[in-house]
């Protein structure tokens, strides 16, 4: 794992490969983490690909997050690792919020890393996150039919209420 | 040679002879039967020994009840208790149900054992489609009797939202024993002789939702209907409770 010095390090890299890309650091359980501008996305997953002494090549998960009601709201995560220095690195891109008629877009690390195919279309289909140069962008858990987004937290619960003879009888529609 | 005579009773079709001398007085009367040595009281007697009658409609029912060929189908954890109710130890064998189909196109009953995704919930009513009548469904557990503890956007509540059920057996999972006693009460189903029971126990015959009184602004065709319903459930317990007593 590259330590918080070493994250810091990364950073600065990155800050001088992307101008403006990460937006900030932060260490914790033993694990450095990159938050970075959703616009440059793919310029910092591709540099810590591509550049060496950094090579993370190995994309070991994507997923979403709602951070309701903080701001900005959604995040993707991207867990990196590099398989012969066995080093983590996670990344997150912080996605605002686009209003109830708009979904939130991210580009798509399809093209660098073909394994994210399916991951991203799991986090469309729970979060409602269009990745944006995706090769085939449908829903892959719920039927695809299905409206709404799961997974975001302002998704209500669910079920339903149970109806009782009795209290139908005592008060009539009293569920309504 | 003092010989001892005992006093035969009459025996109905269906009981076993309970001594070596009832049963030897059988067959010596099946044997002068078929010599055609029979004849008179002793013929008229035997006659009401060997054969019972019944309707066919009935006997339909009986030996439906008794051949039931459950769907191989698991859904959730619930399979595994369904699975054990095959064992030797739960035995539905004694039923006559063991042989479970592979297939929906030979099956009568299908065991909804678990929660049923909403990507299942097609997939299960286009099962139940293709099975041939006469059919039934059980639904094993809470989760697909009501959703149970999935109260989620991934789980139908209840599976008699799109598919008829028959039973509903409580329980998360039900025990091998439930799903048998749930099964003997689709049995007493099939047979046409349901029990009411804990609505004999607790004398409340009558008081189906179905059957229930008026209340609020129901019209008055509503409140003659369900009055109706409600003598009508009355009459027919009345009458089961005169045929099985």
């Amino acid at each position: 794992m590259p330590d918080a010095p070493g994250l810091e390090l990364i950073a600065q890299d990155l800050n001088d490969a992307a101008a403006g890309s990460v937006l900030g650091t932060y260490h914790e359980h033993g694990q450095g983490c990159l938050i970075v501008d959703p616009e440059r996305i793919l310029a910092v997953l591709g540099w810590l690909r591509d550049t060496p002494g950094q090579e993370y090549r190995f994309l070991a998960s994507l997923h979403g997050v709602d951070y309701l009601p903080a701001q900005p709201r959604f995040g993707v995560v991207y867990e990196l690792l590099n398989m012969p220095r066995v080093e983590r690195l996670r990344v997150r891109a912080a996605l605002a919020d686009s209003g109830p008629d708009e979904l939130p877009e991210i580009d798509s690390c399809v093209p660098l890393f073909p394994a994210a195919e399916f991951q991203e279309r799991e986090v469309y289909d729970f979060f409602g996150i269009v990745f944006s140069g995706h090769p085939d962008l449908r829903r892959i858990l719920m039927p695809e039919d299905y409206v709404g987004w799961p997974q975001r937290r302002d998704f209500p619960v669910g079920g339903e209420p149970v109806i009782f003879t009795r209290d139908e009888r005592d008060v009539p529609r009293w569920f309504e | 040679m003092e010989v001892r005579r005992e006093k035969l009773r009459a025996l109905s079709p269906l009981e076993e002879p309970r001594s070596p001398a009832e049963l030897r007085v059988r067959q010596l009367r099946a044997r002068d039967l078929l010599r055609g040595d029979l004849e008179g009281a002793d013929l008229e007697r035997h006659v009401s020994e060997s054969v019972l009658t019944t309707t066919l409609d009935r006997a339909t029912r009986w030996g439906r009840a008794n051949s039931i060929f459950p769907a191989t189908f698991g859904l959730a954890c619930c399979a595994i208790e369904m699975m054990s109710m095959v064992s030797p130890r739960y035995d539905i064998a004694r039923f006559g149900a063991e042989n479970l189909r592979a297939t929906p196109r030979q099956a009568d009953m299908l065991i909804l054992s678990g929660r049923v995704a909403i990507k299942m919930a097609p997939v299960i009513r286009r099962l139940y489609d293709q099975m041939l009548e006469p059919k039934w469904v059980v639904s094993m557990g809470a989760c697909s009797s009501s959703g149970g503890m999935f109260a989620n956007y991934a789980v139908v509540q209840g599976a008699d939202k799109f598919m008829p059920v028959d039973i509903h057996i409580p329980g998360c999972p039900p025990r091998p024993e439930a799903l048998l006693y749930g099964f003997n009460k689709l049995q007493r189903m099939i047979v046409g002789n349901p029990d009411a029971g804990w609505r004999r126990r607790y004398n409340a015959i009558g008081t189906e939702e179905w059957a229930r009184p008026v209340t609020g602004t129901a019209s008055r065709e509503e409140a003659e209907a369900y009055a109706a319903a409600r003598e009508q459930s009355v009459a027919r317990h009345a009458e089961l409770a005169g045929e099985s007593g």
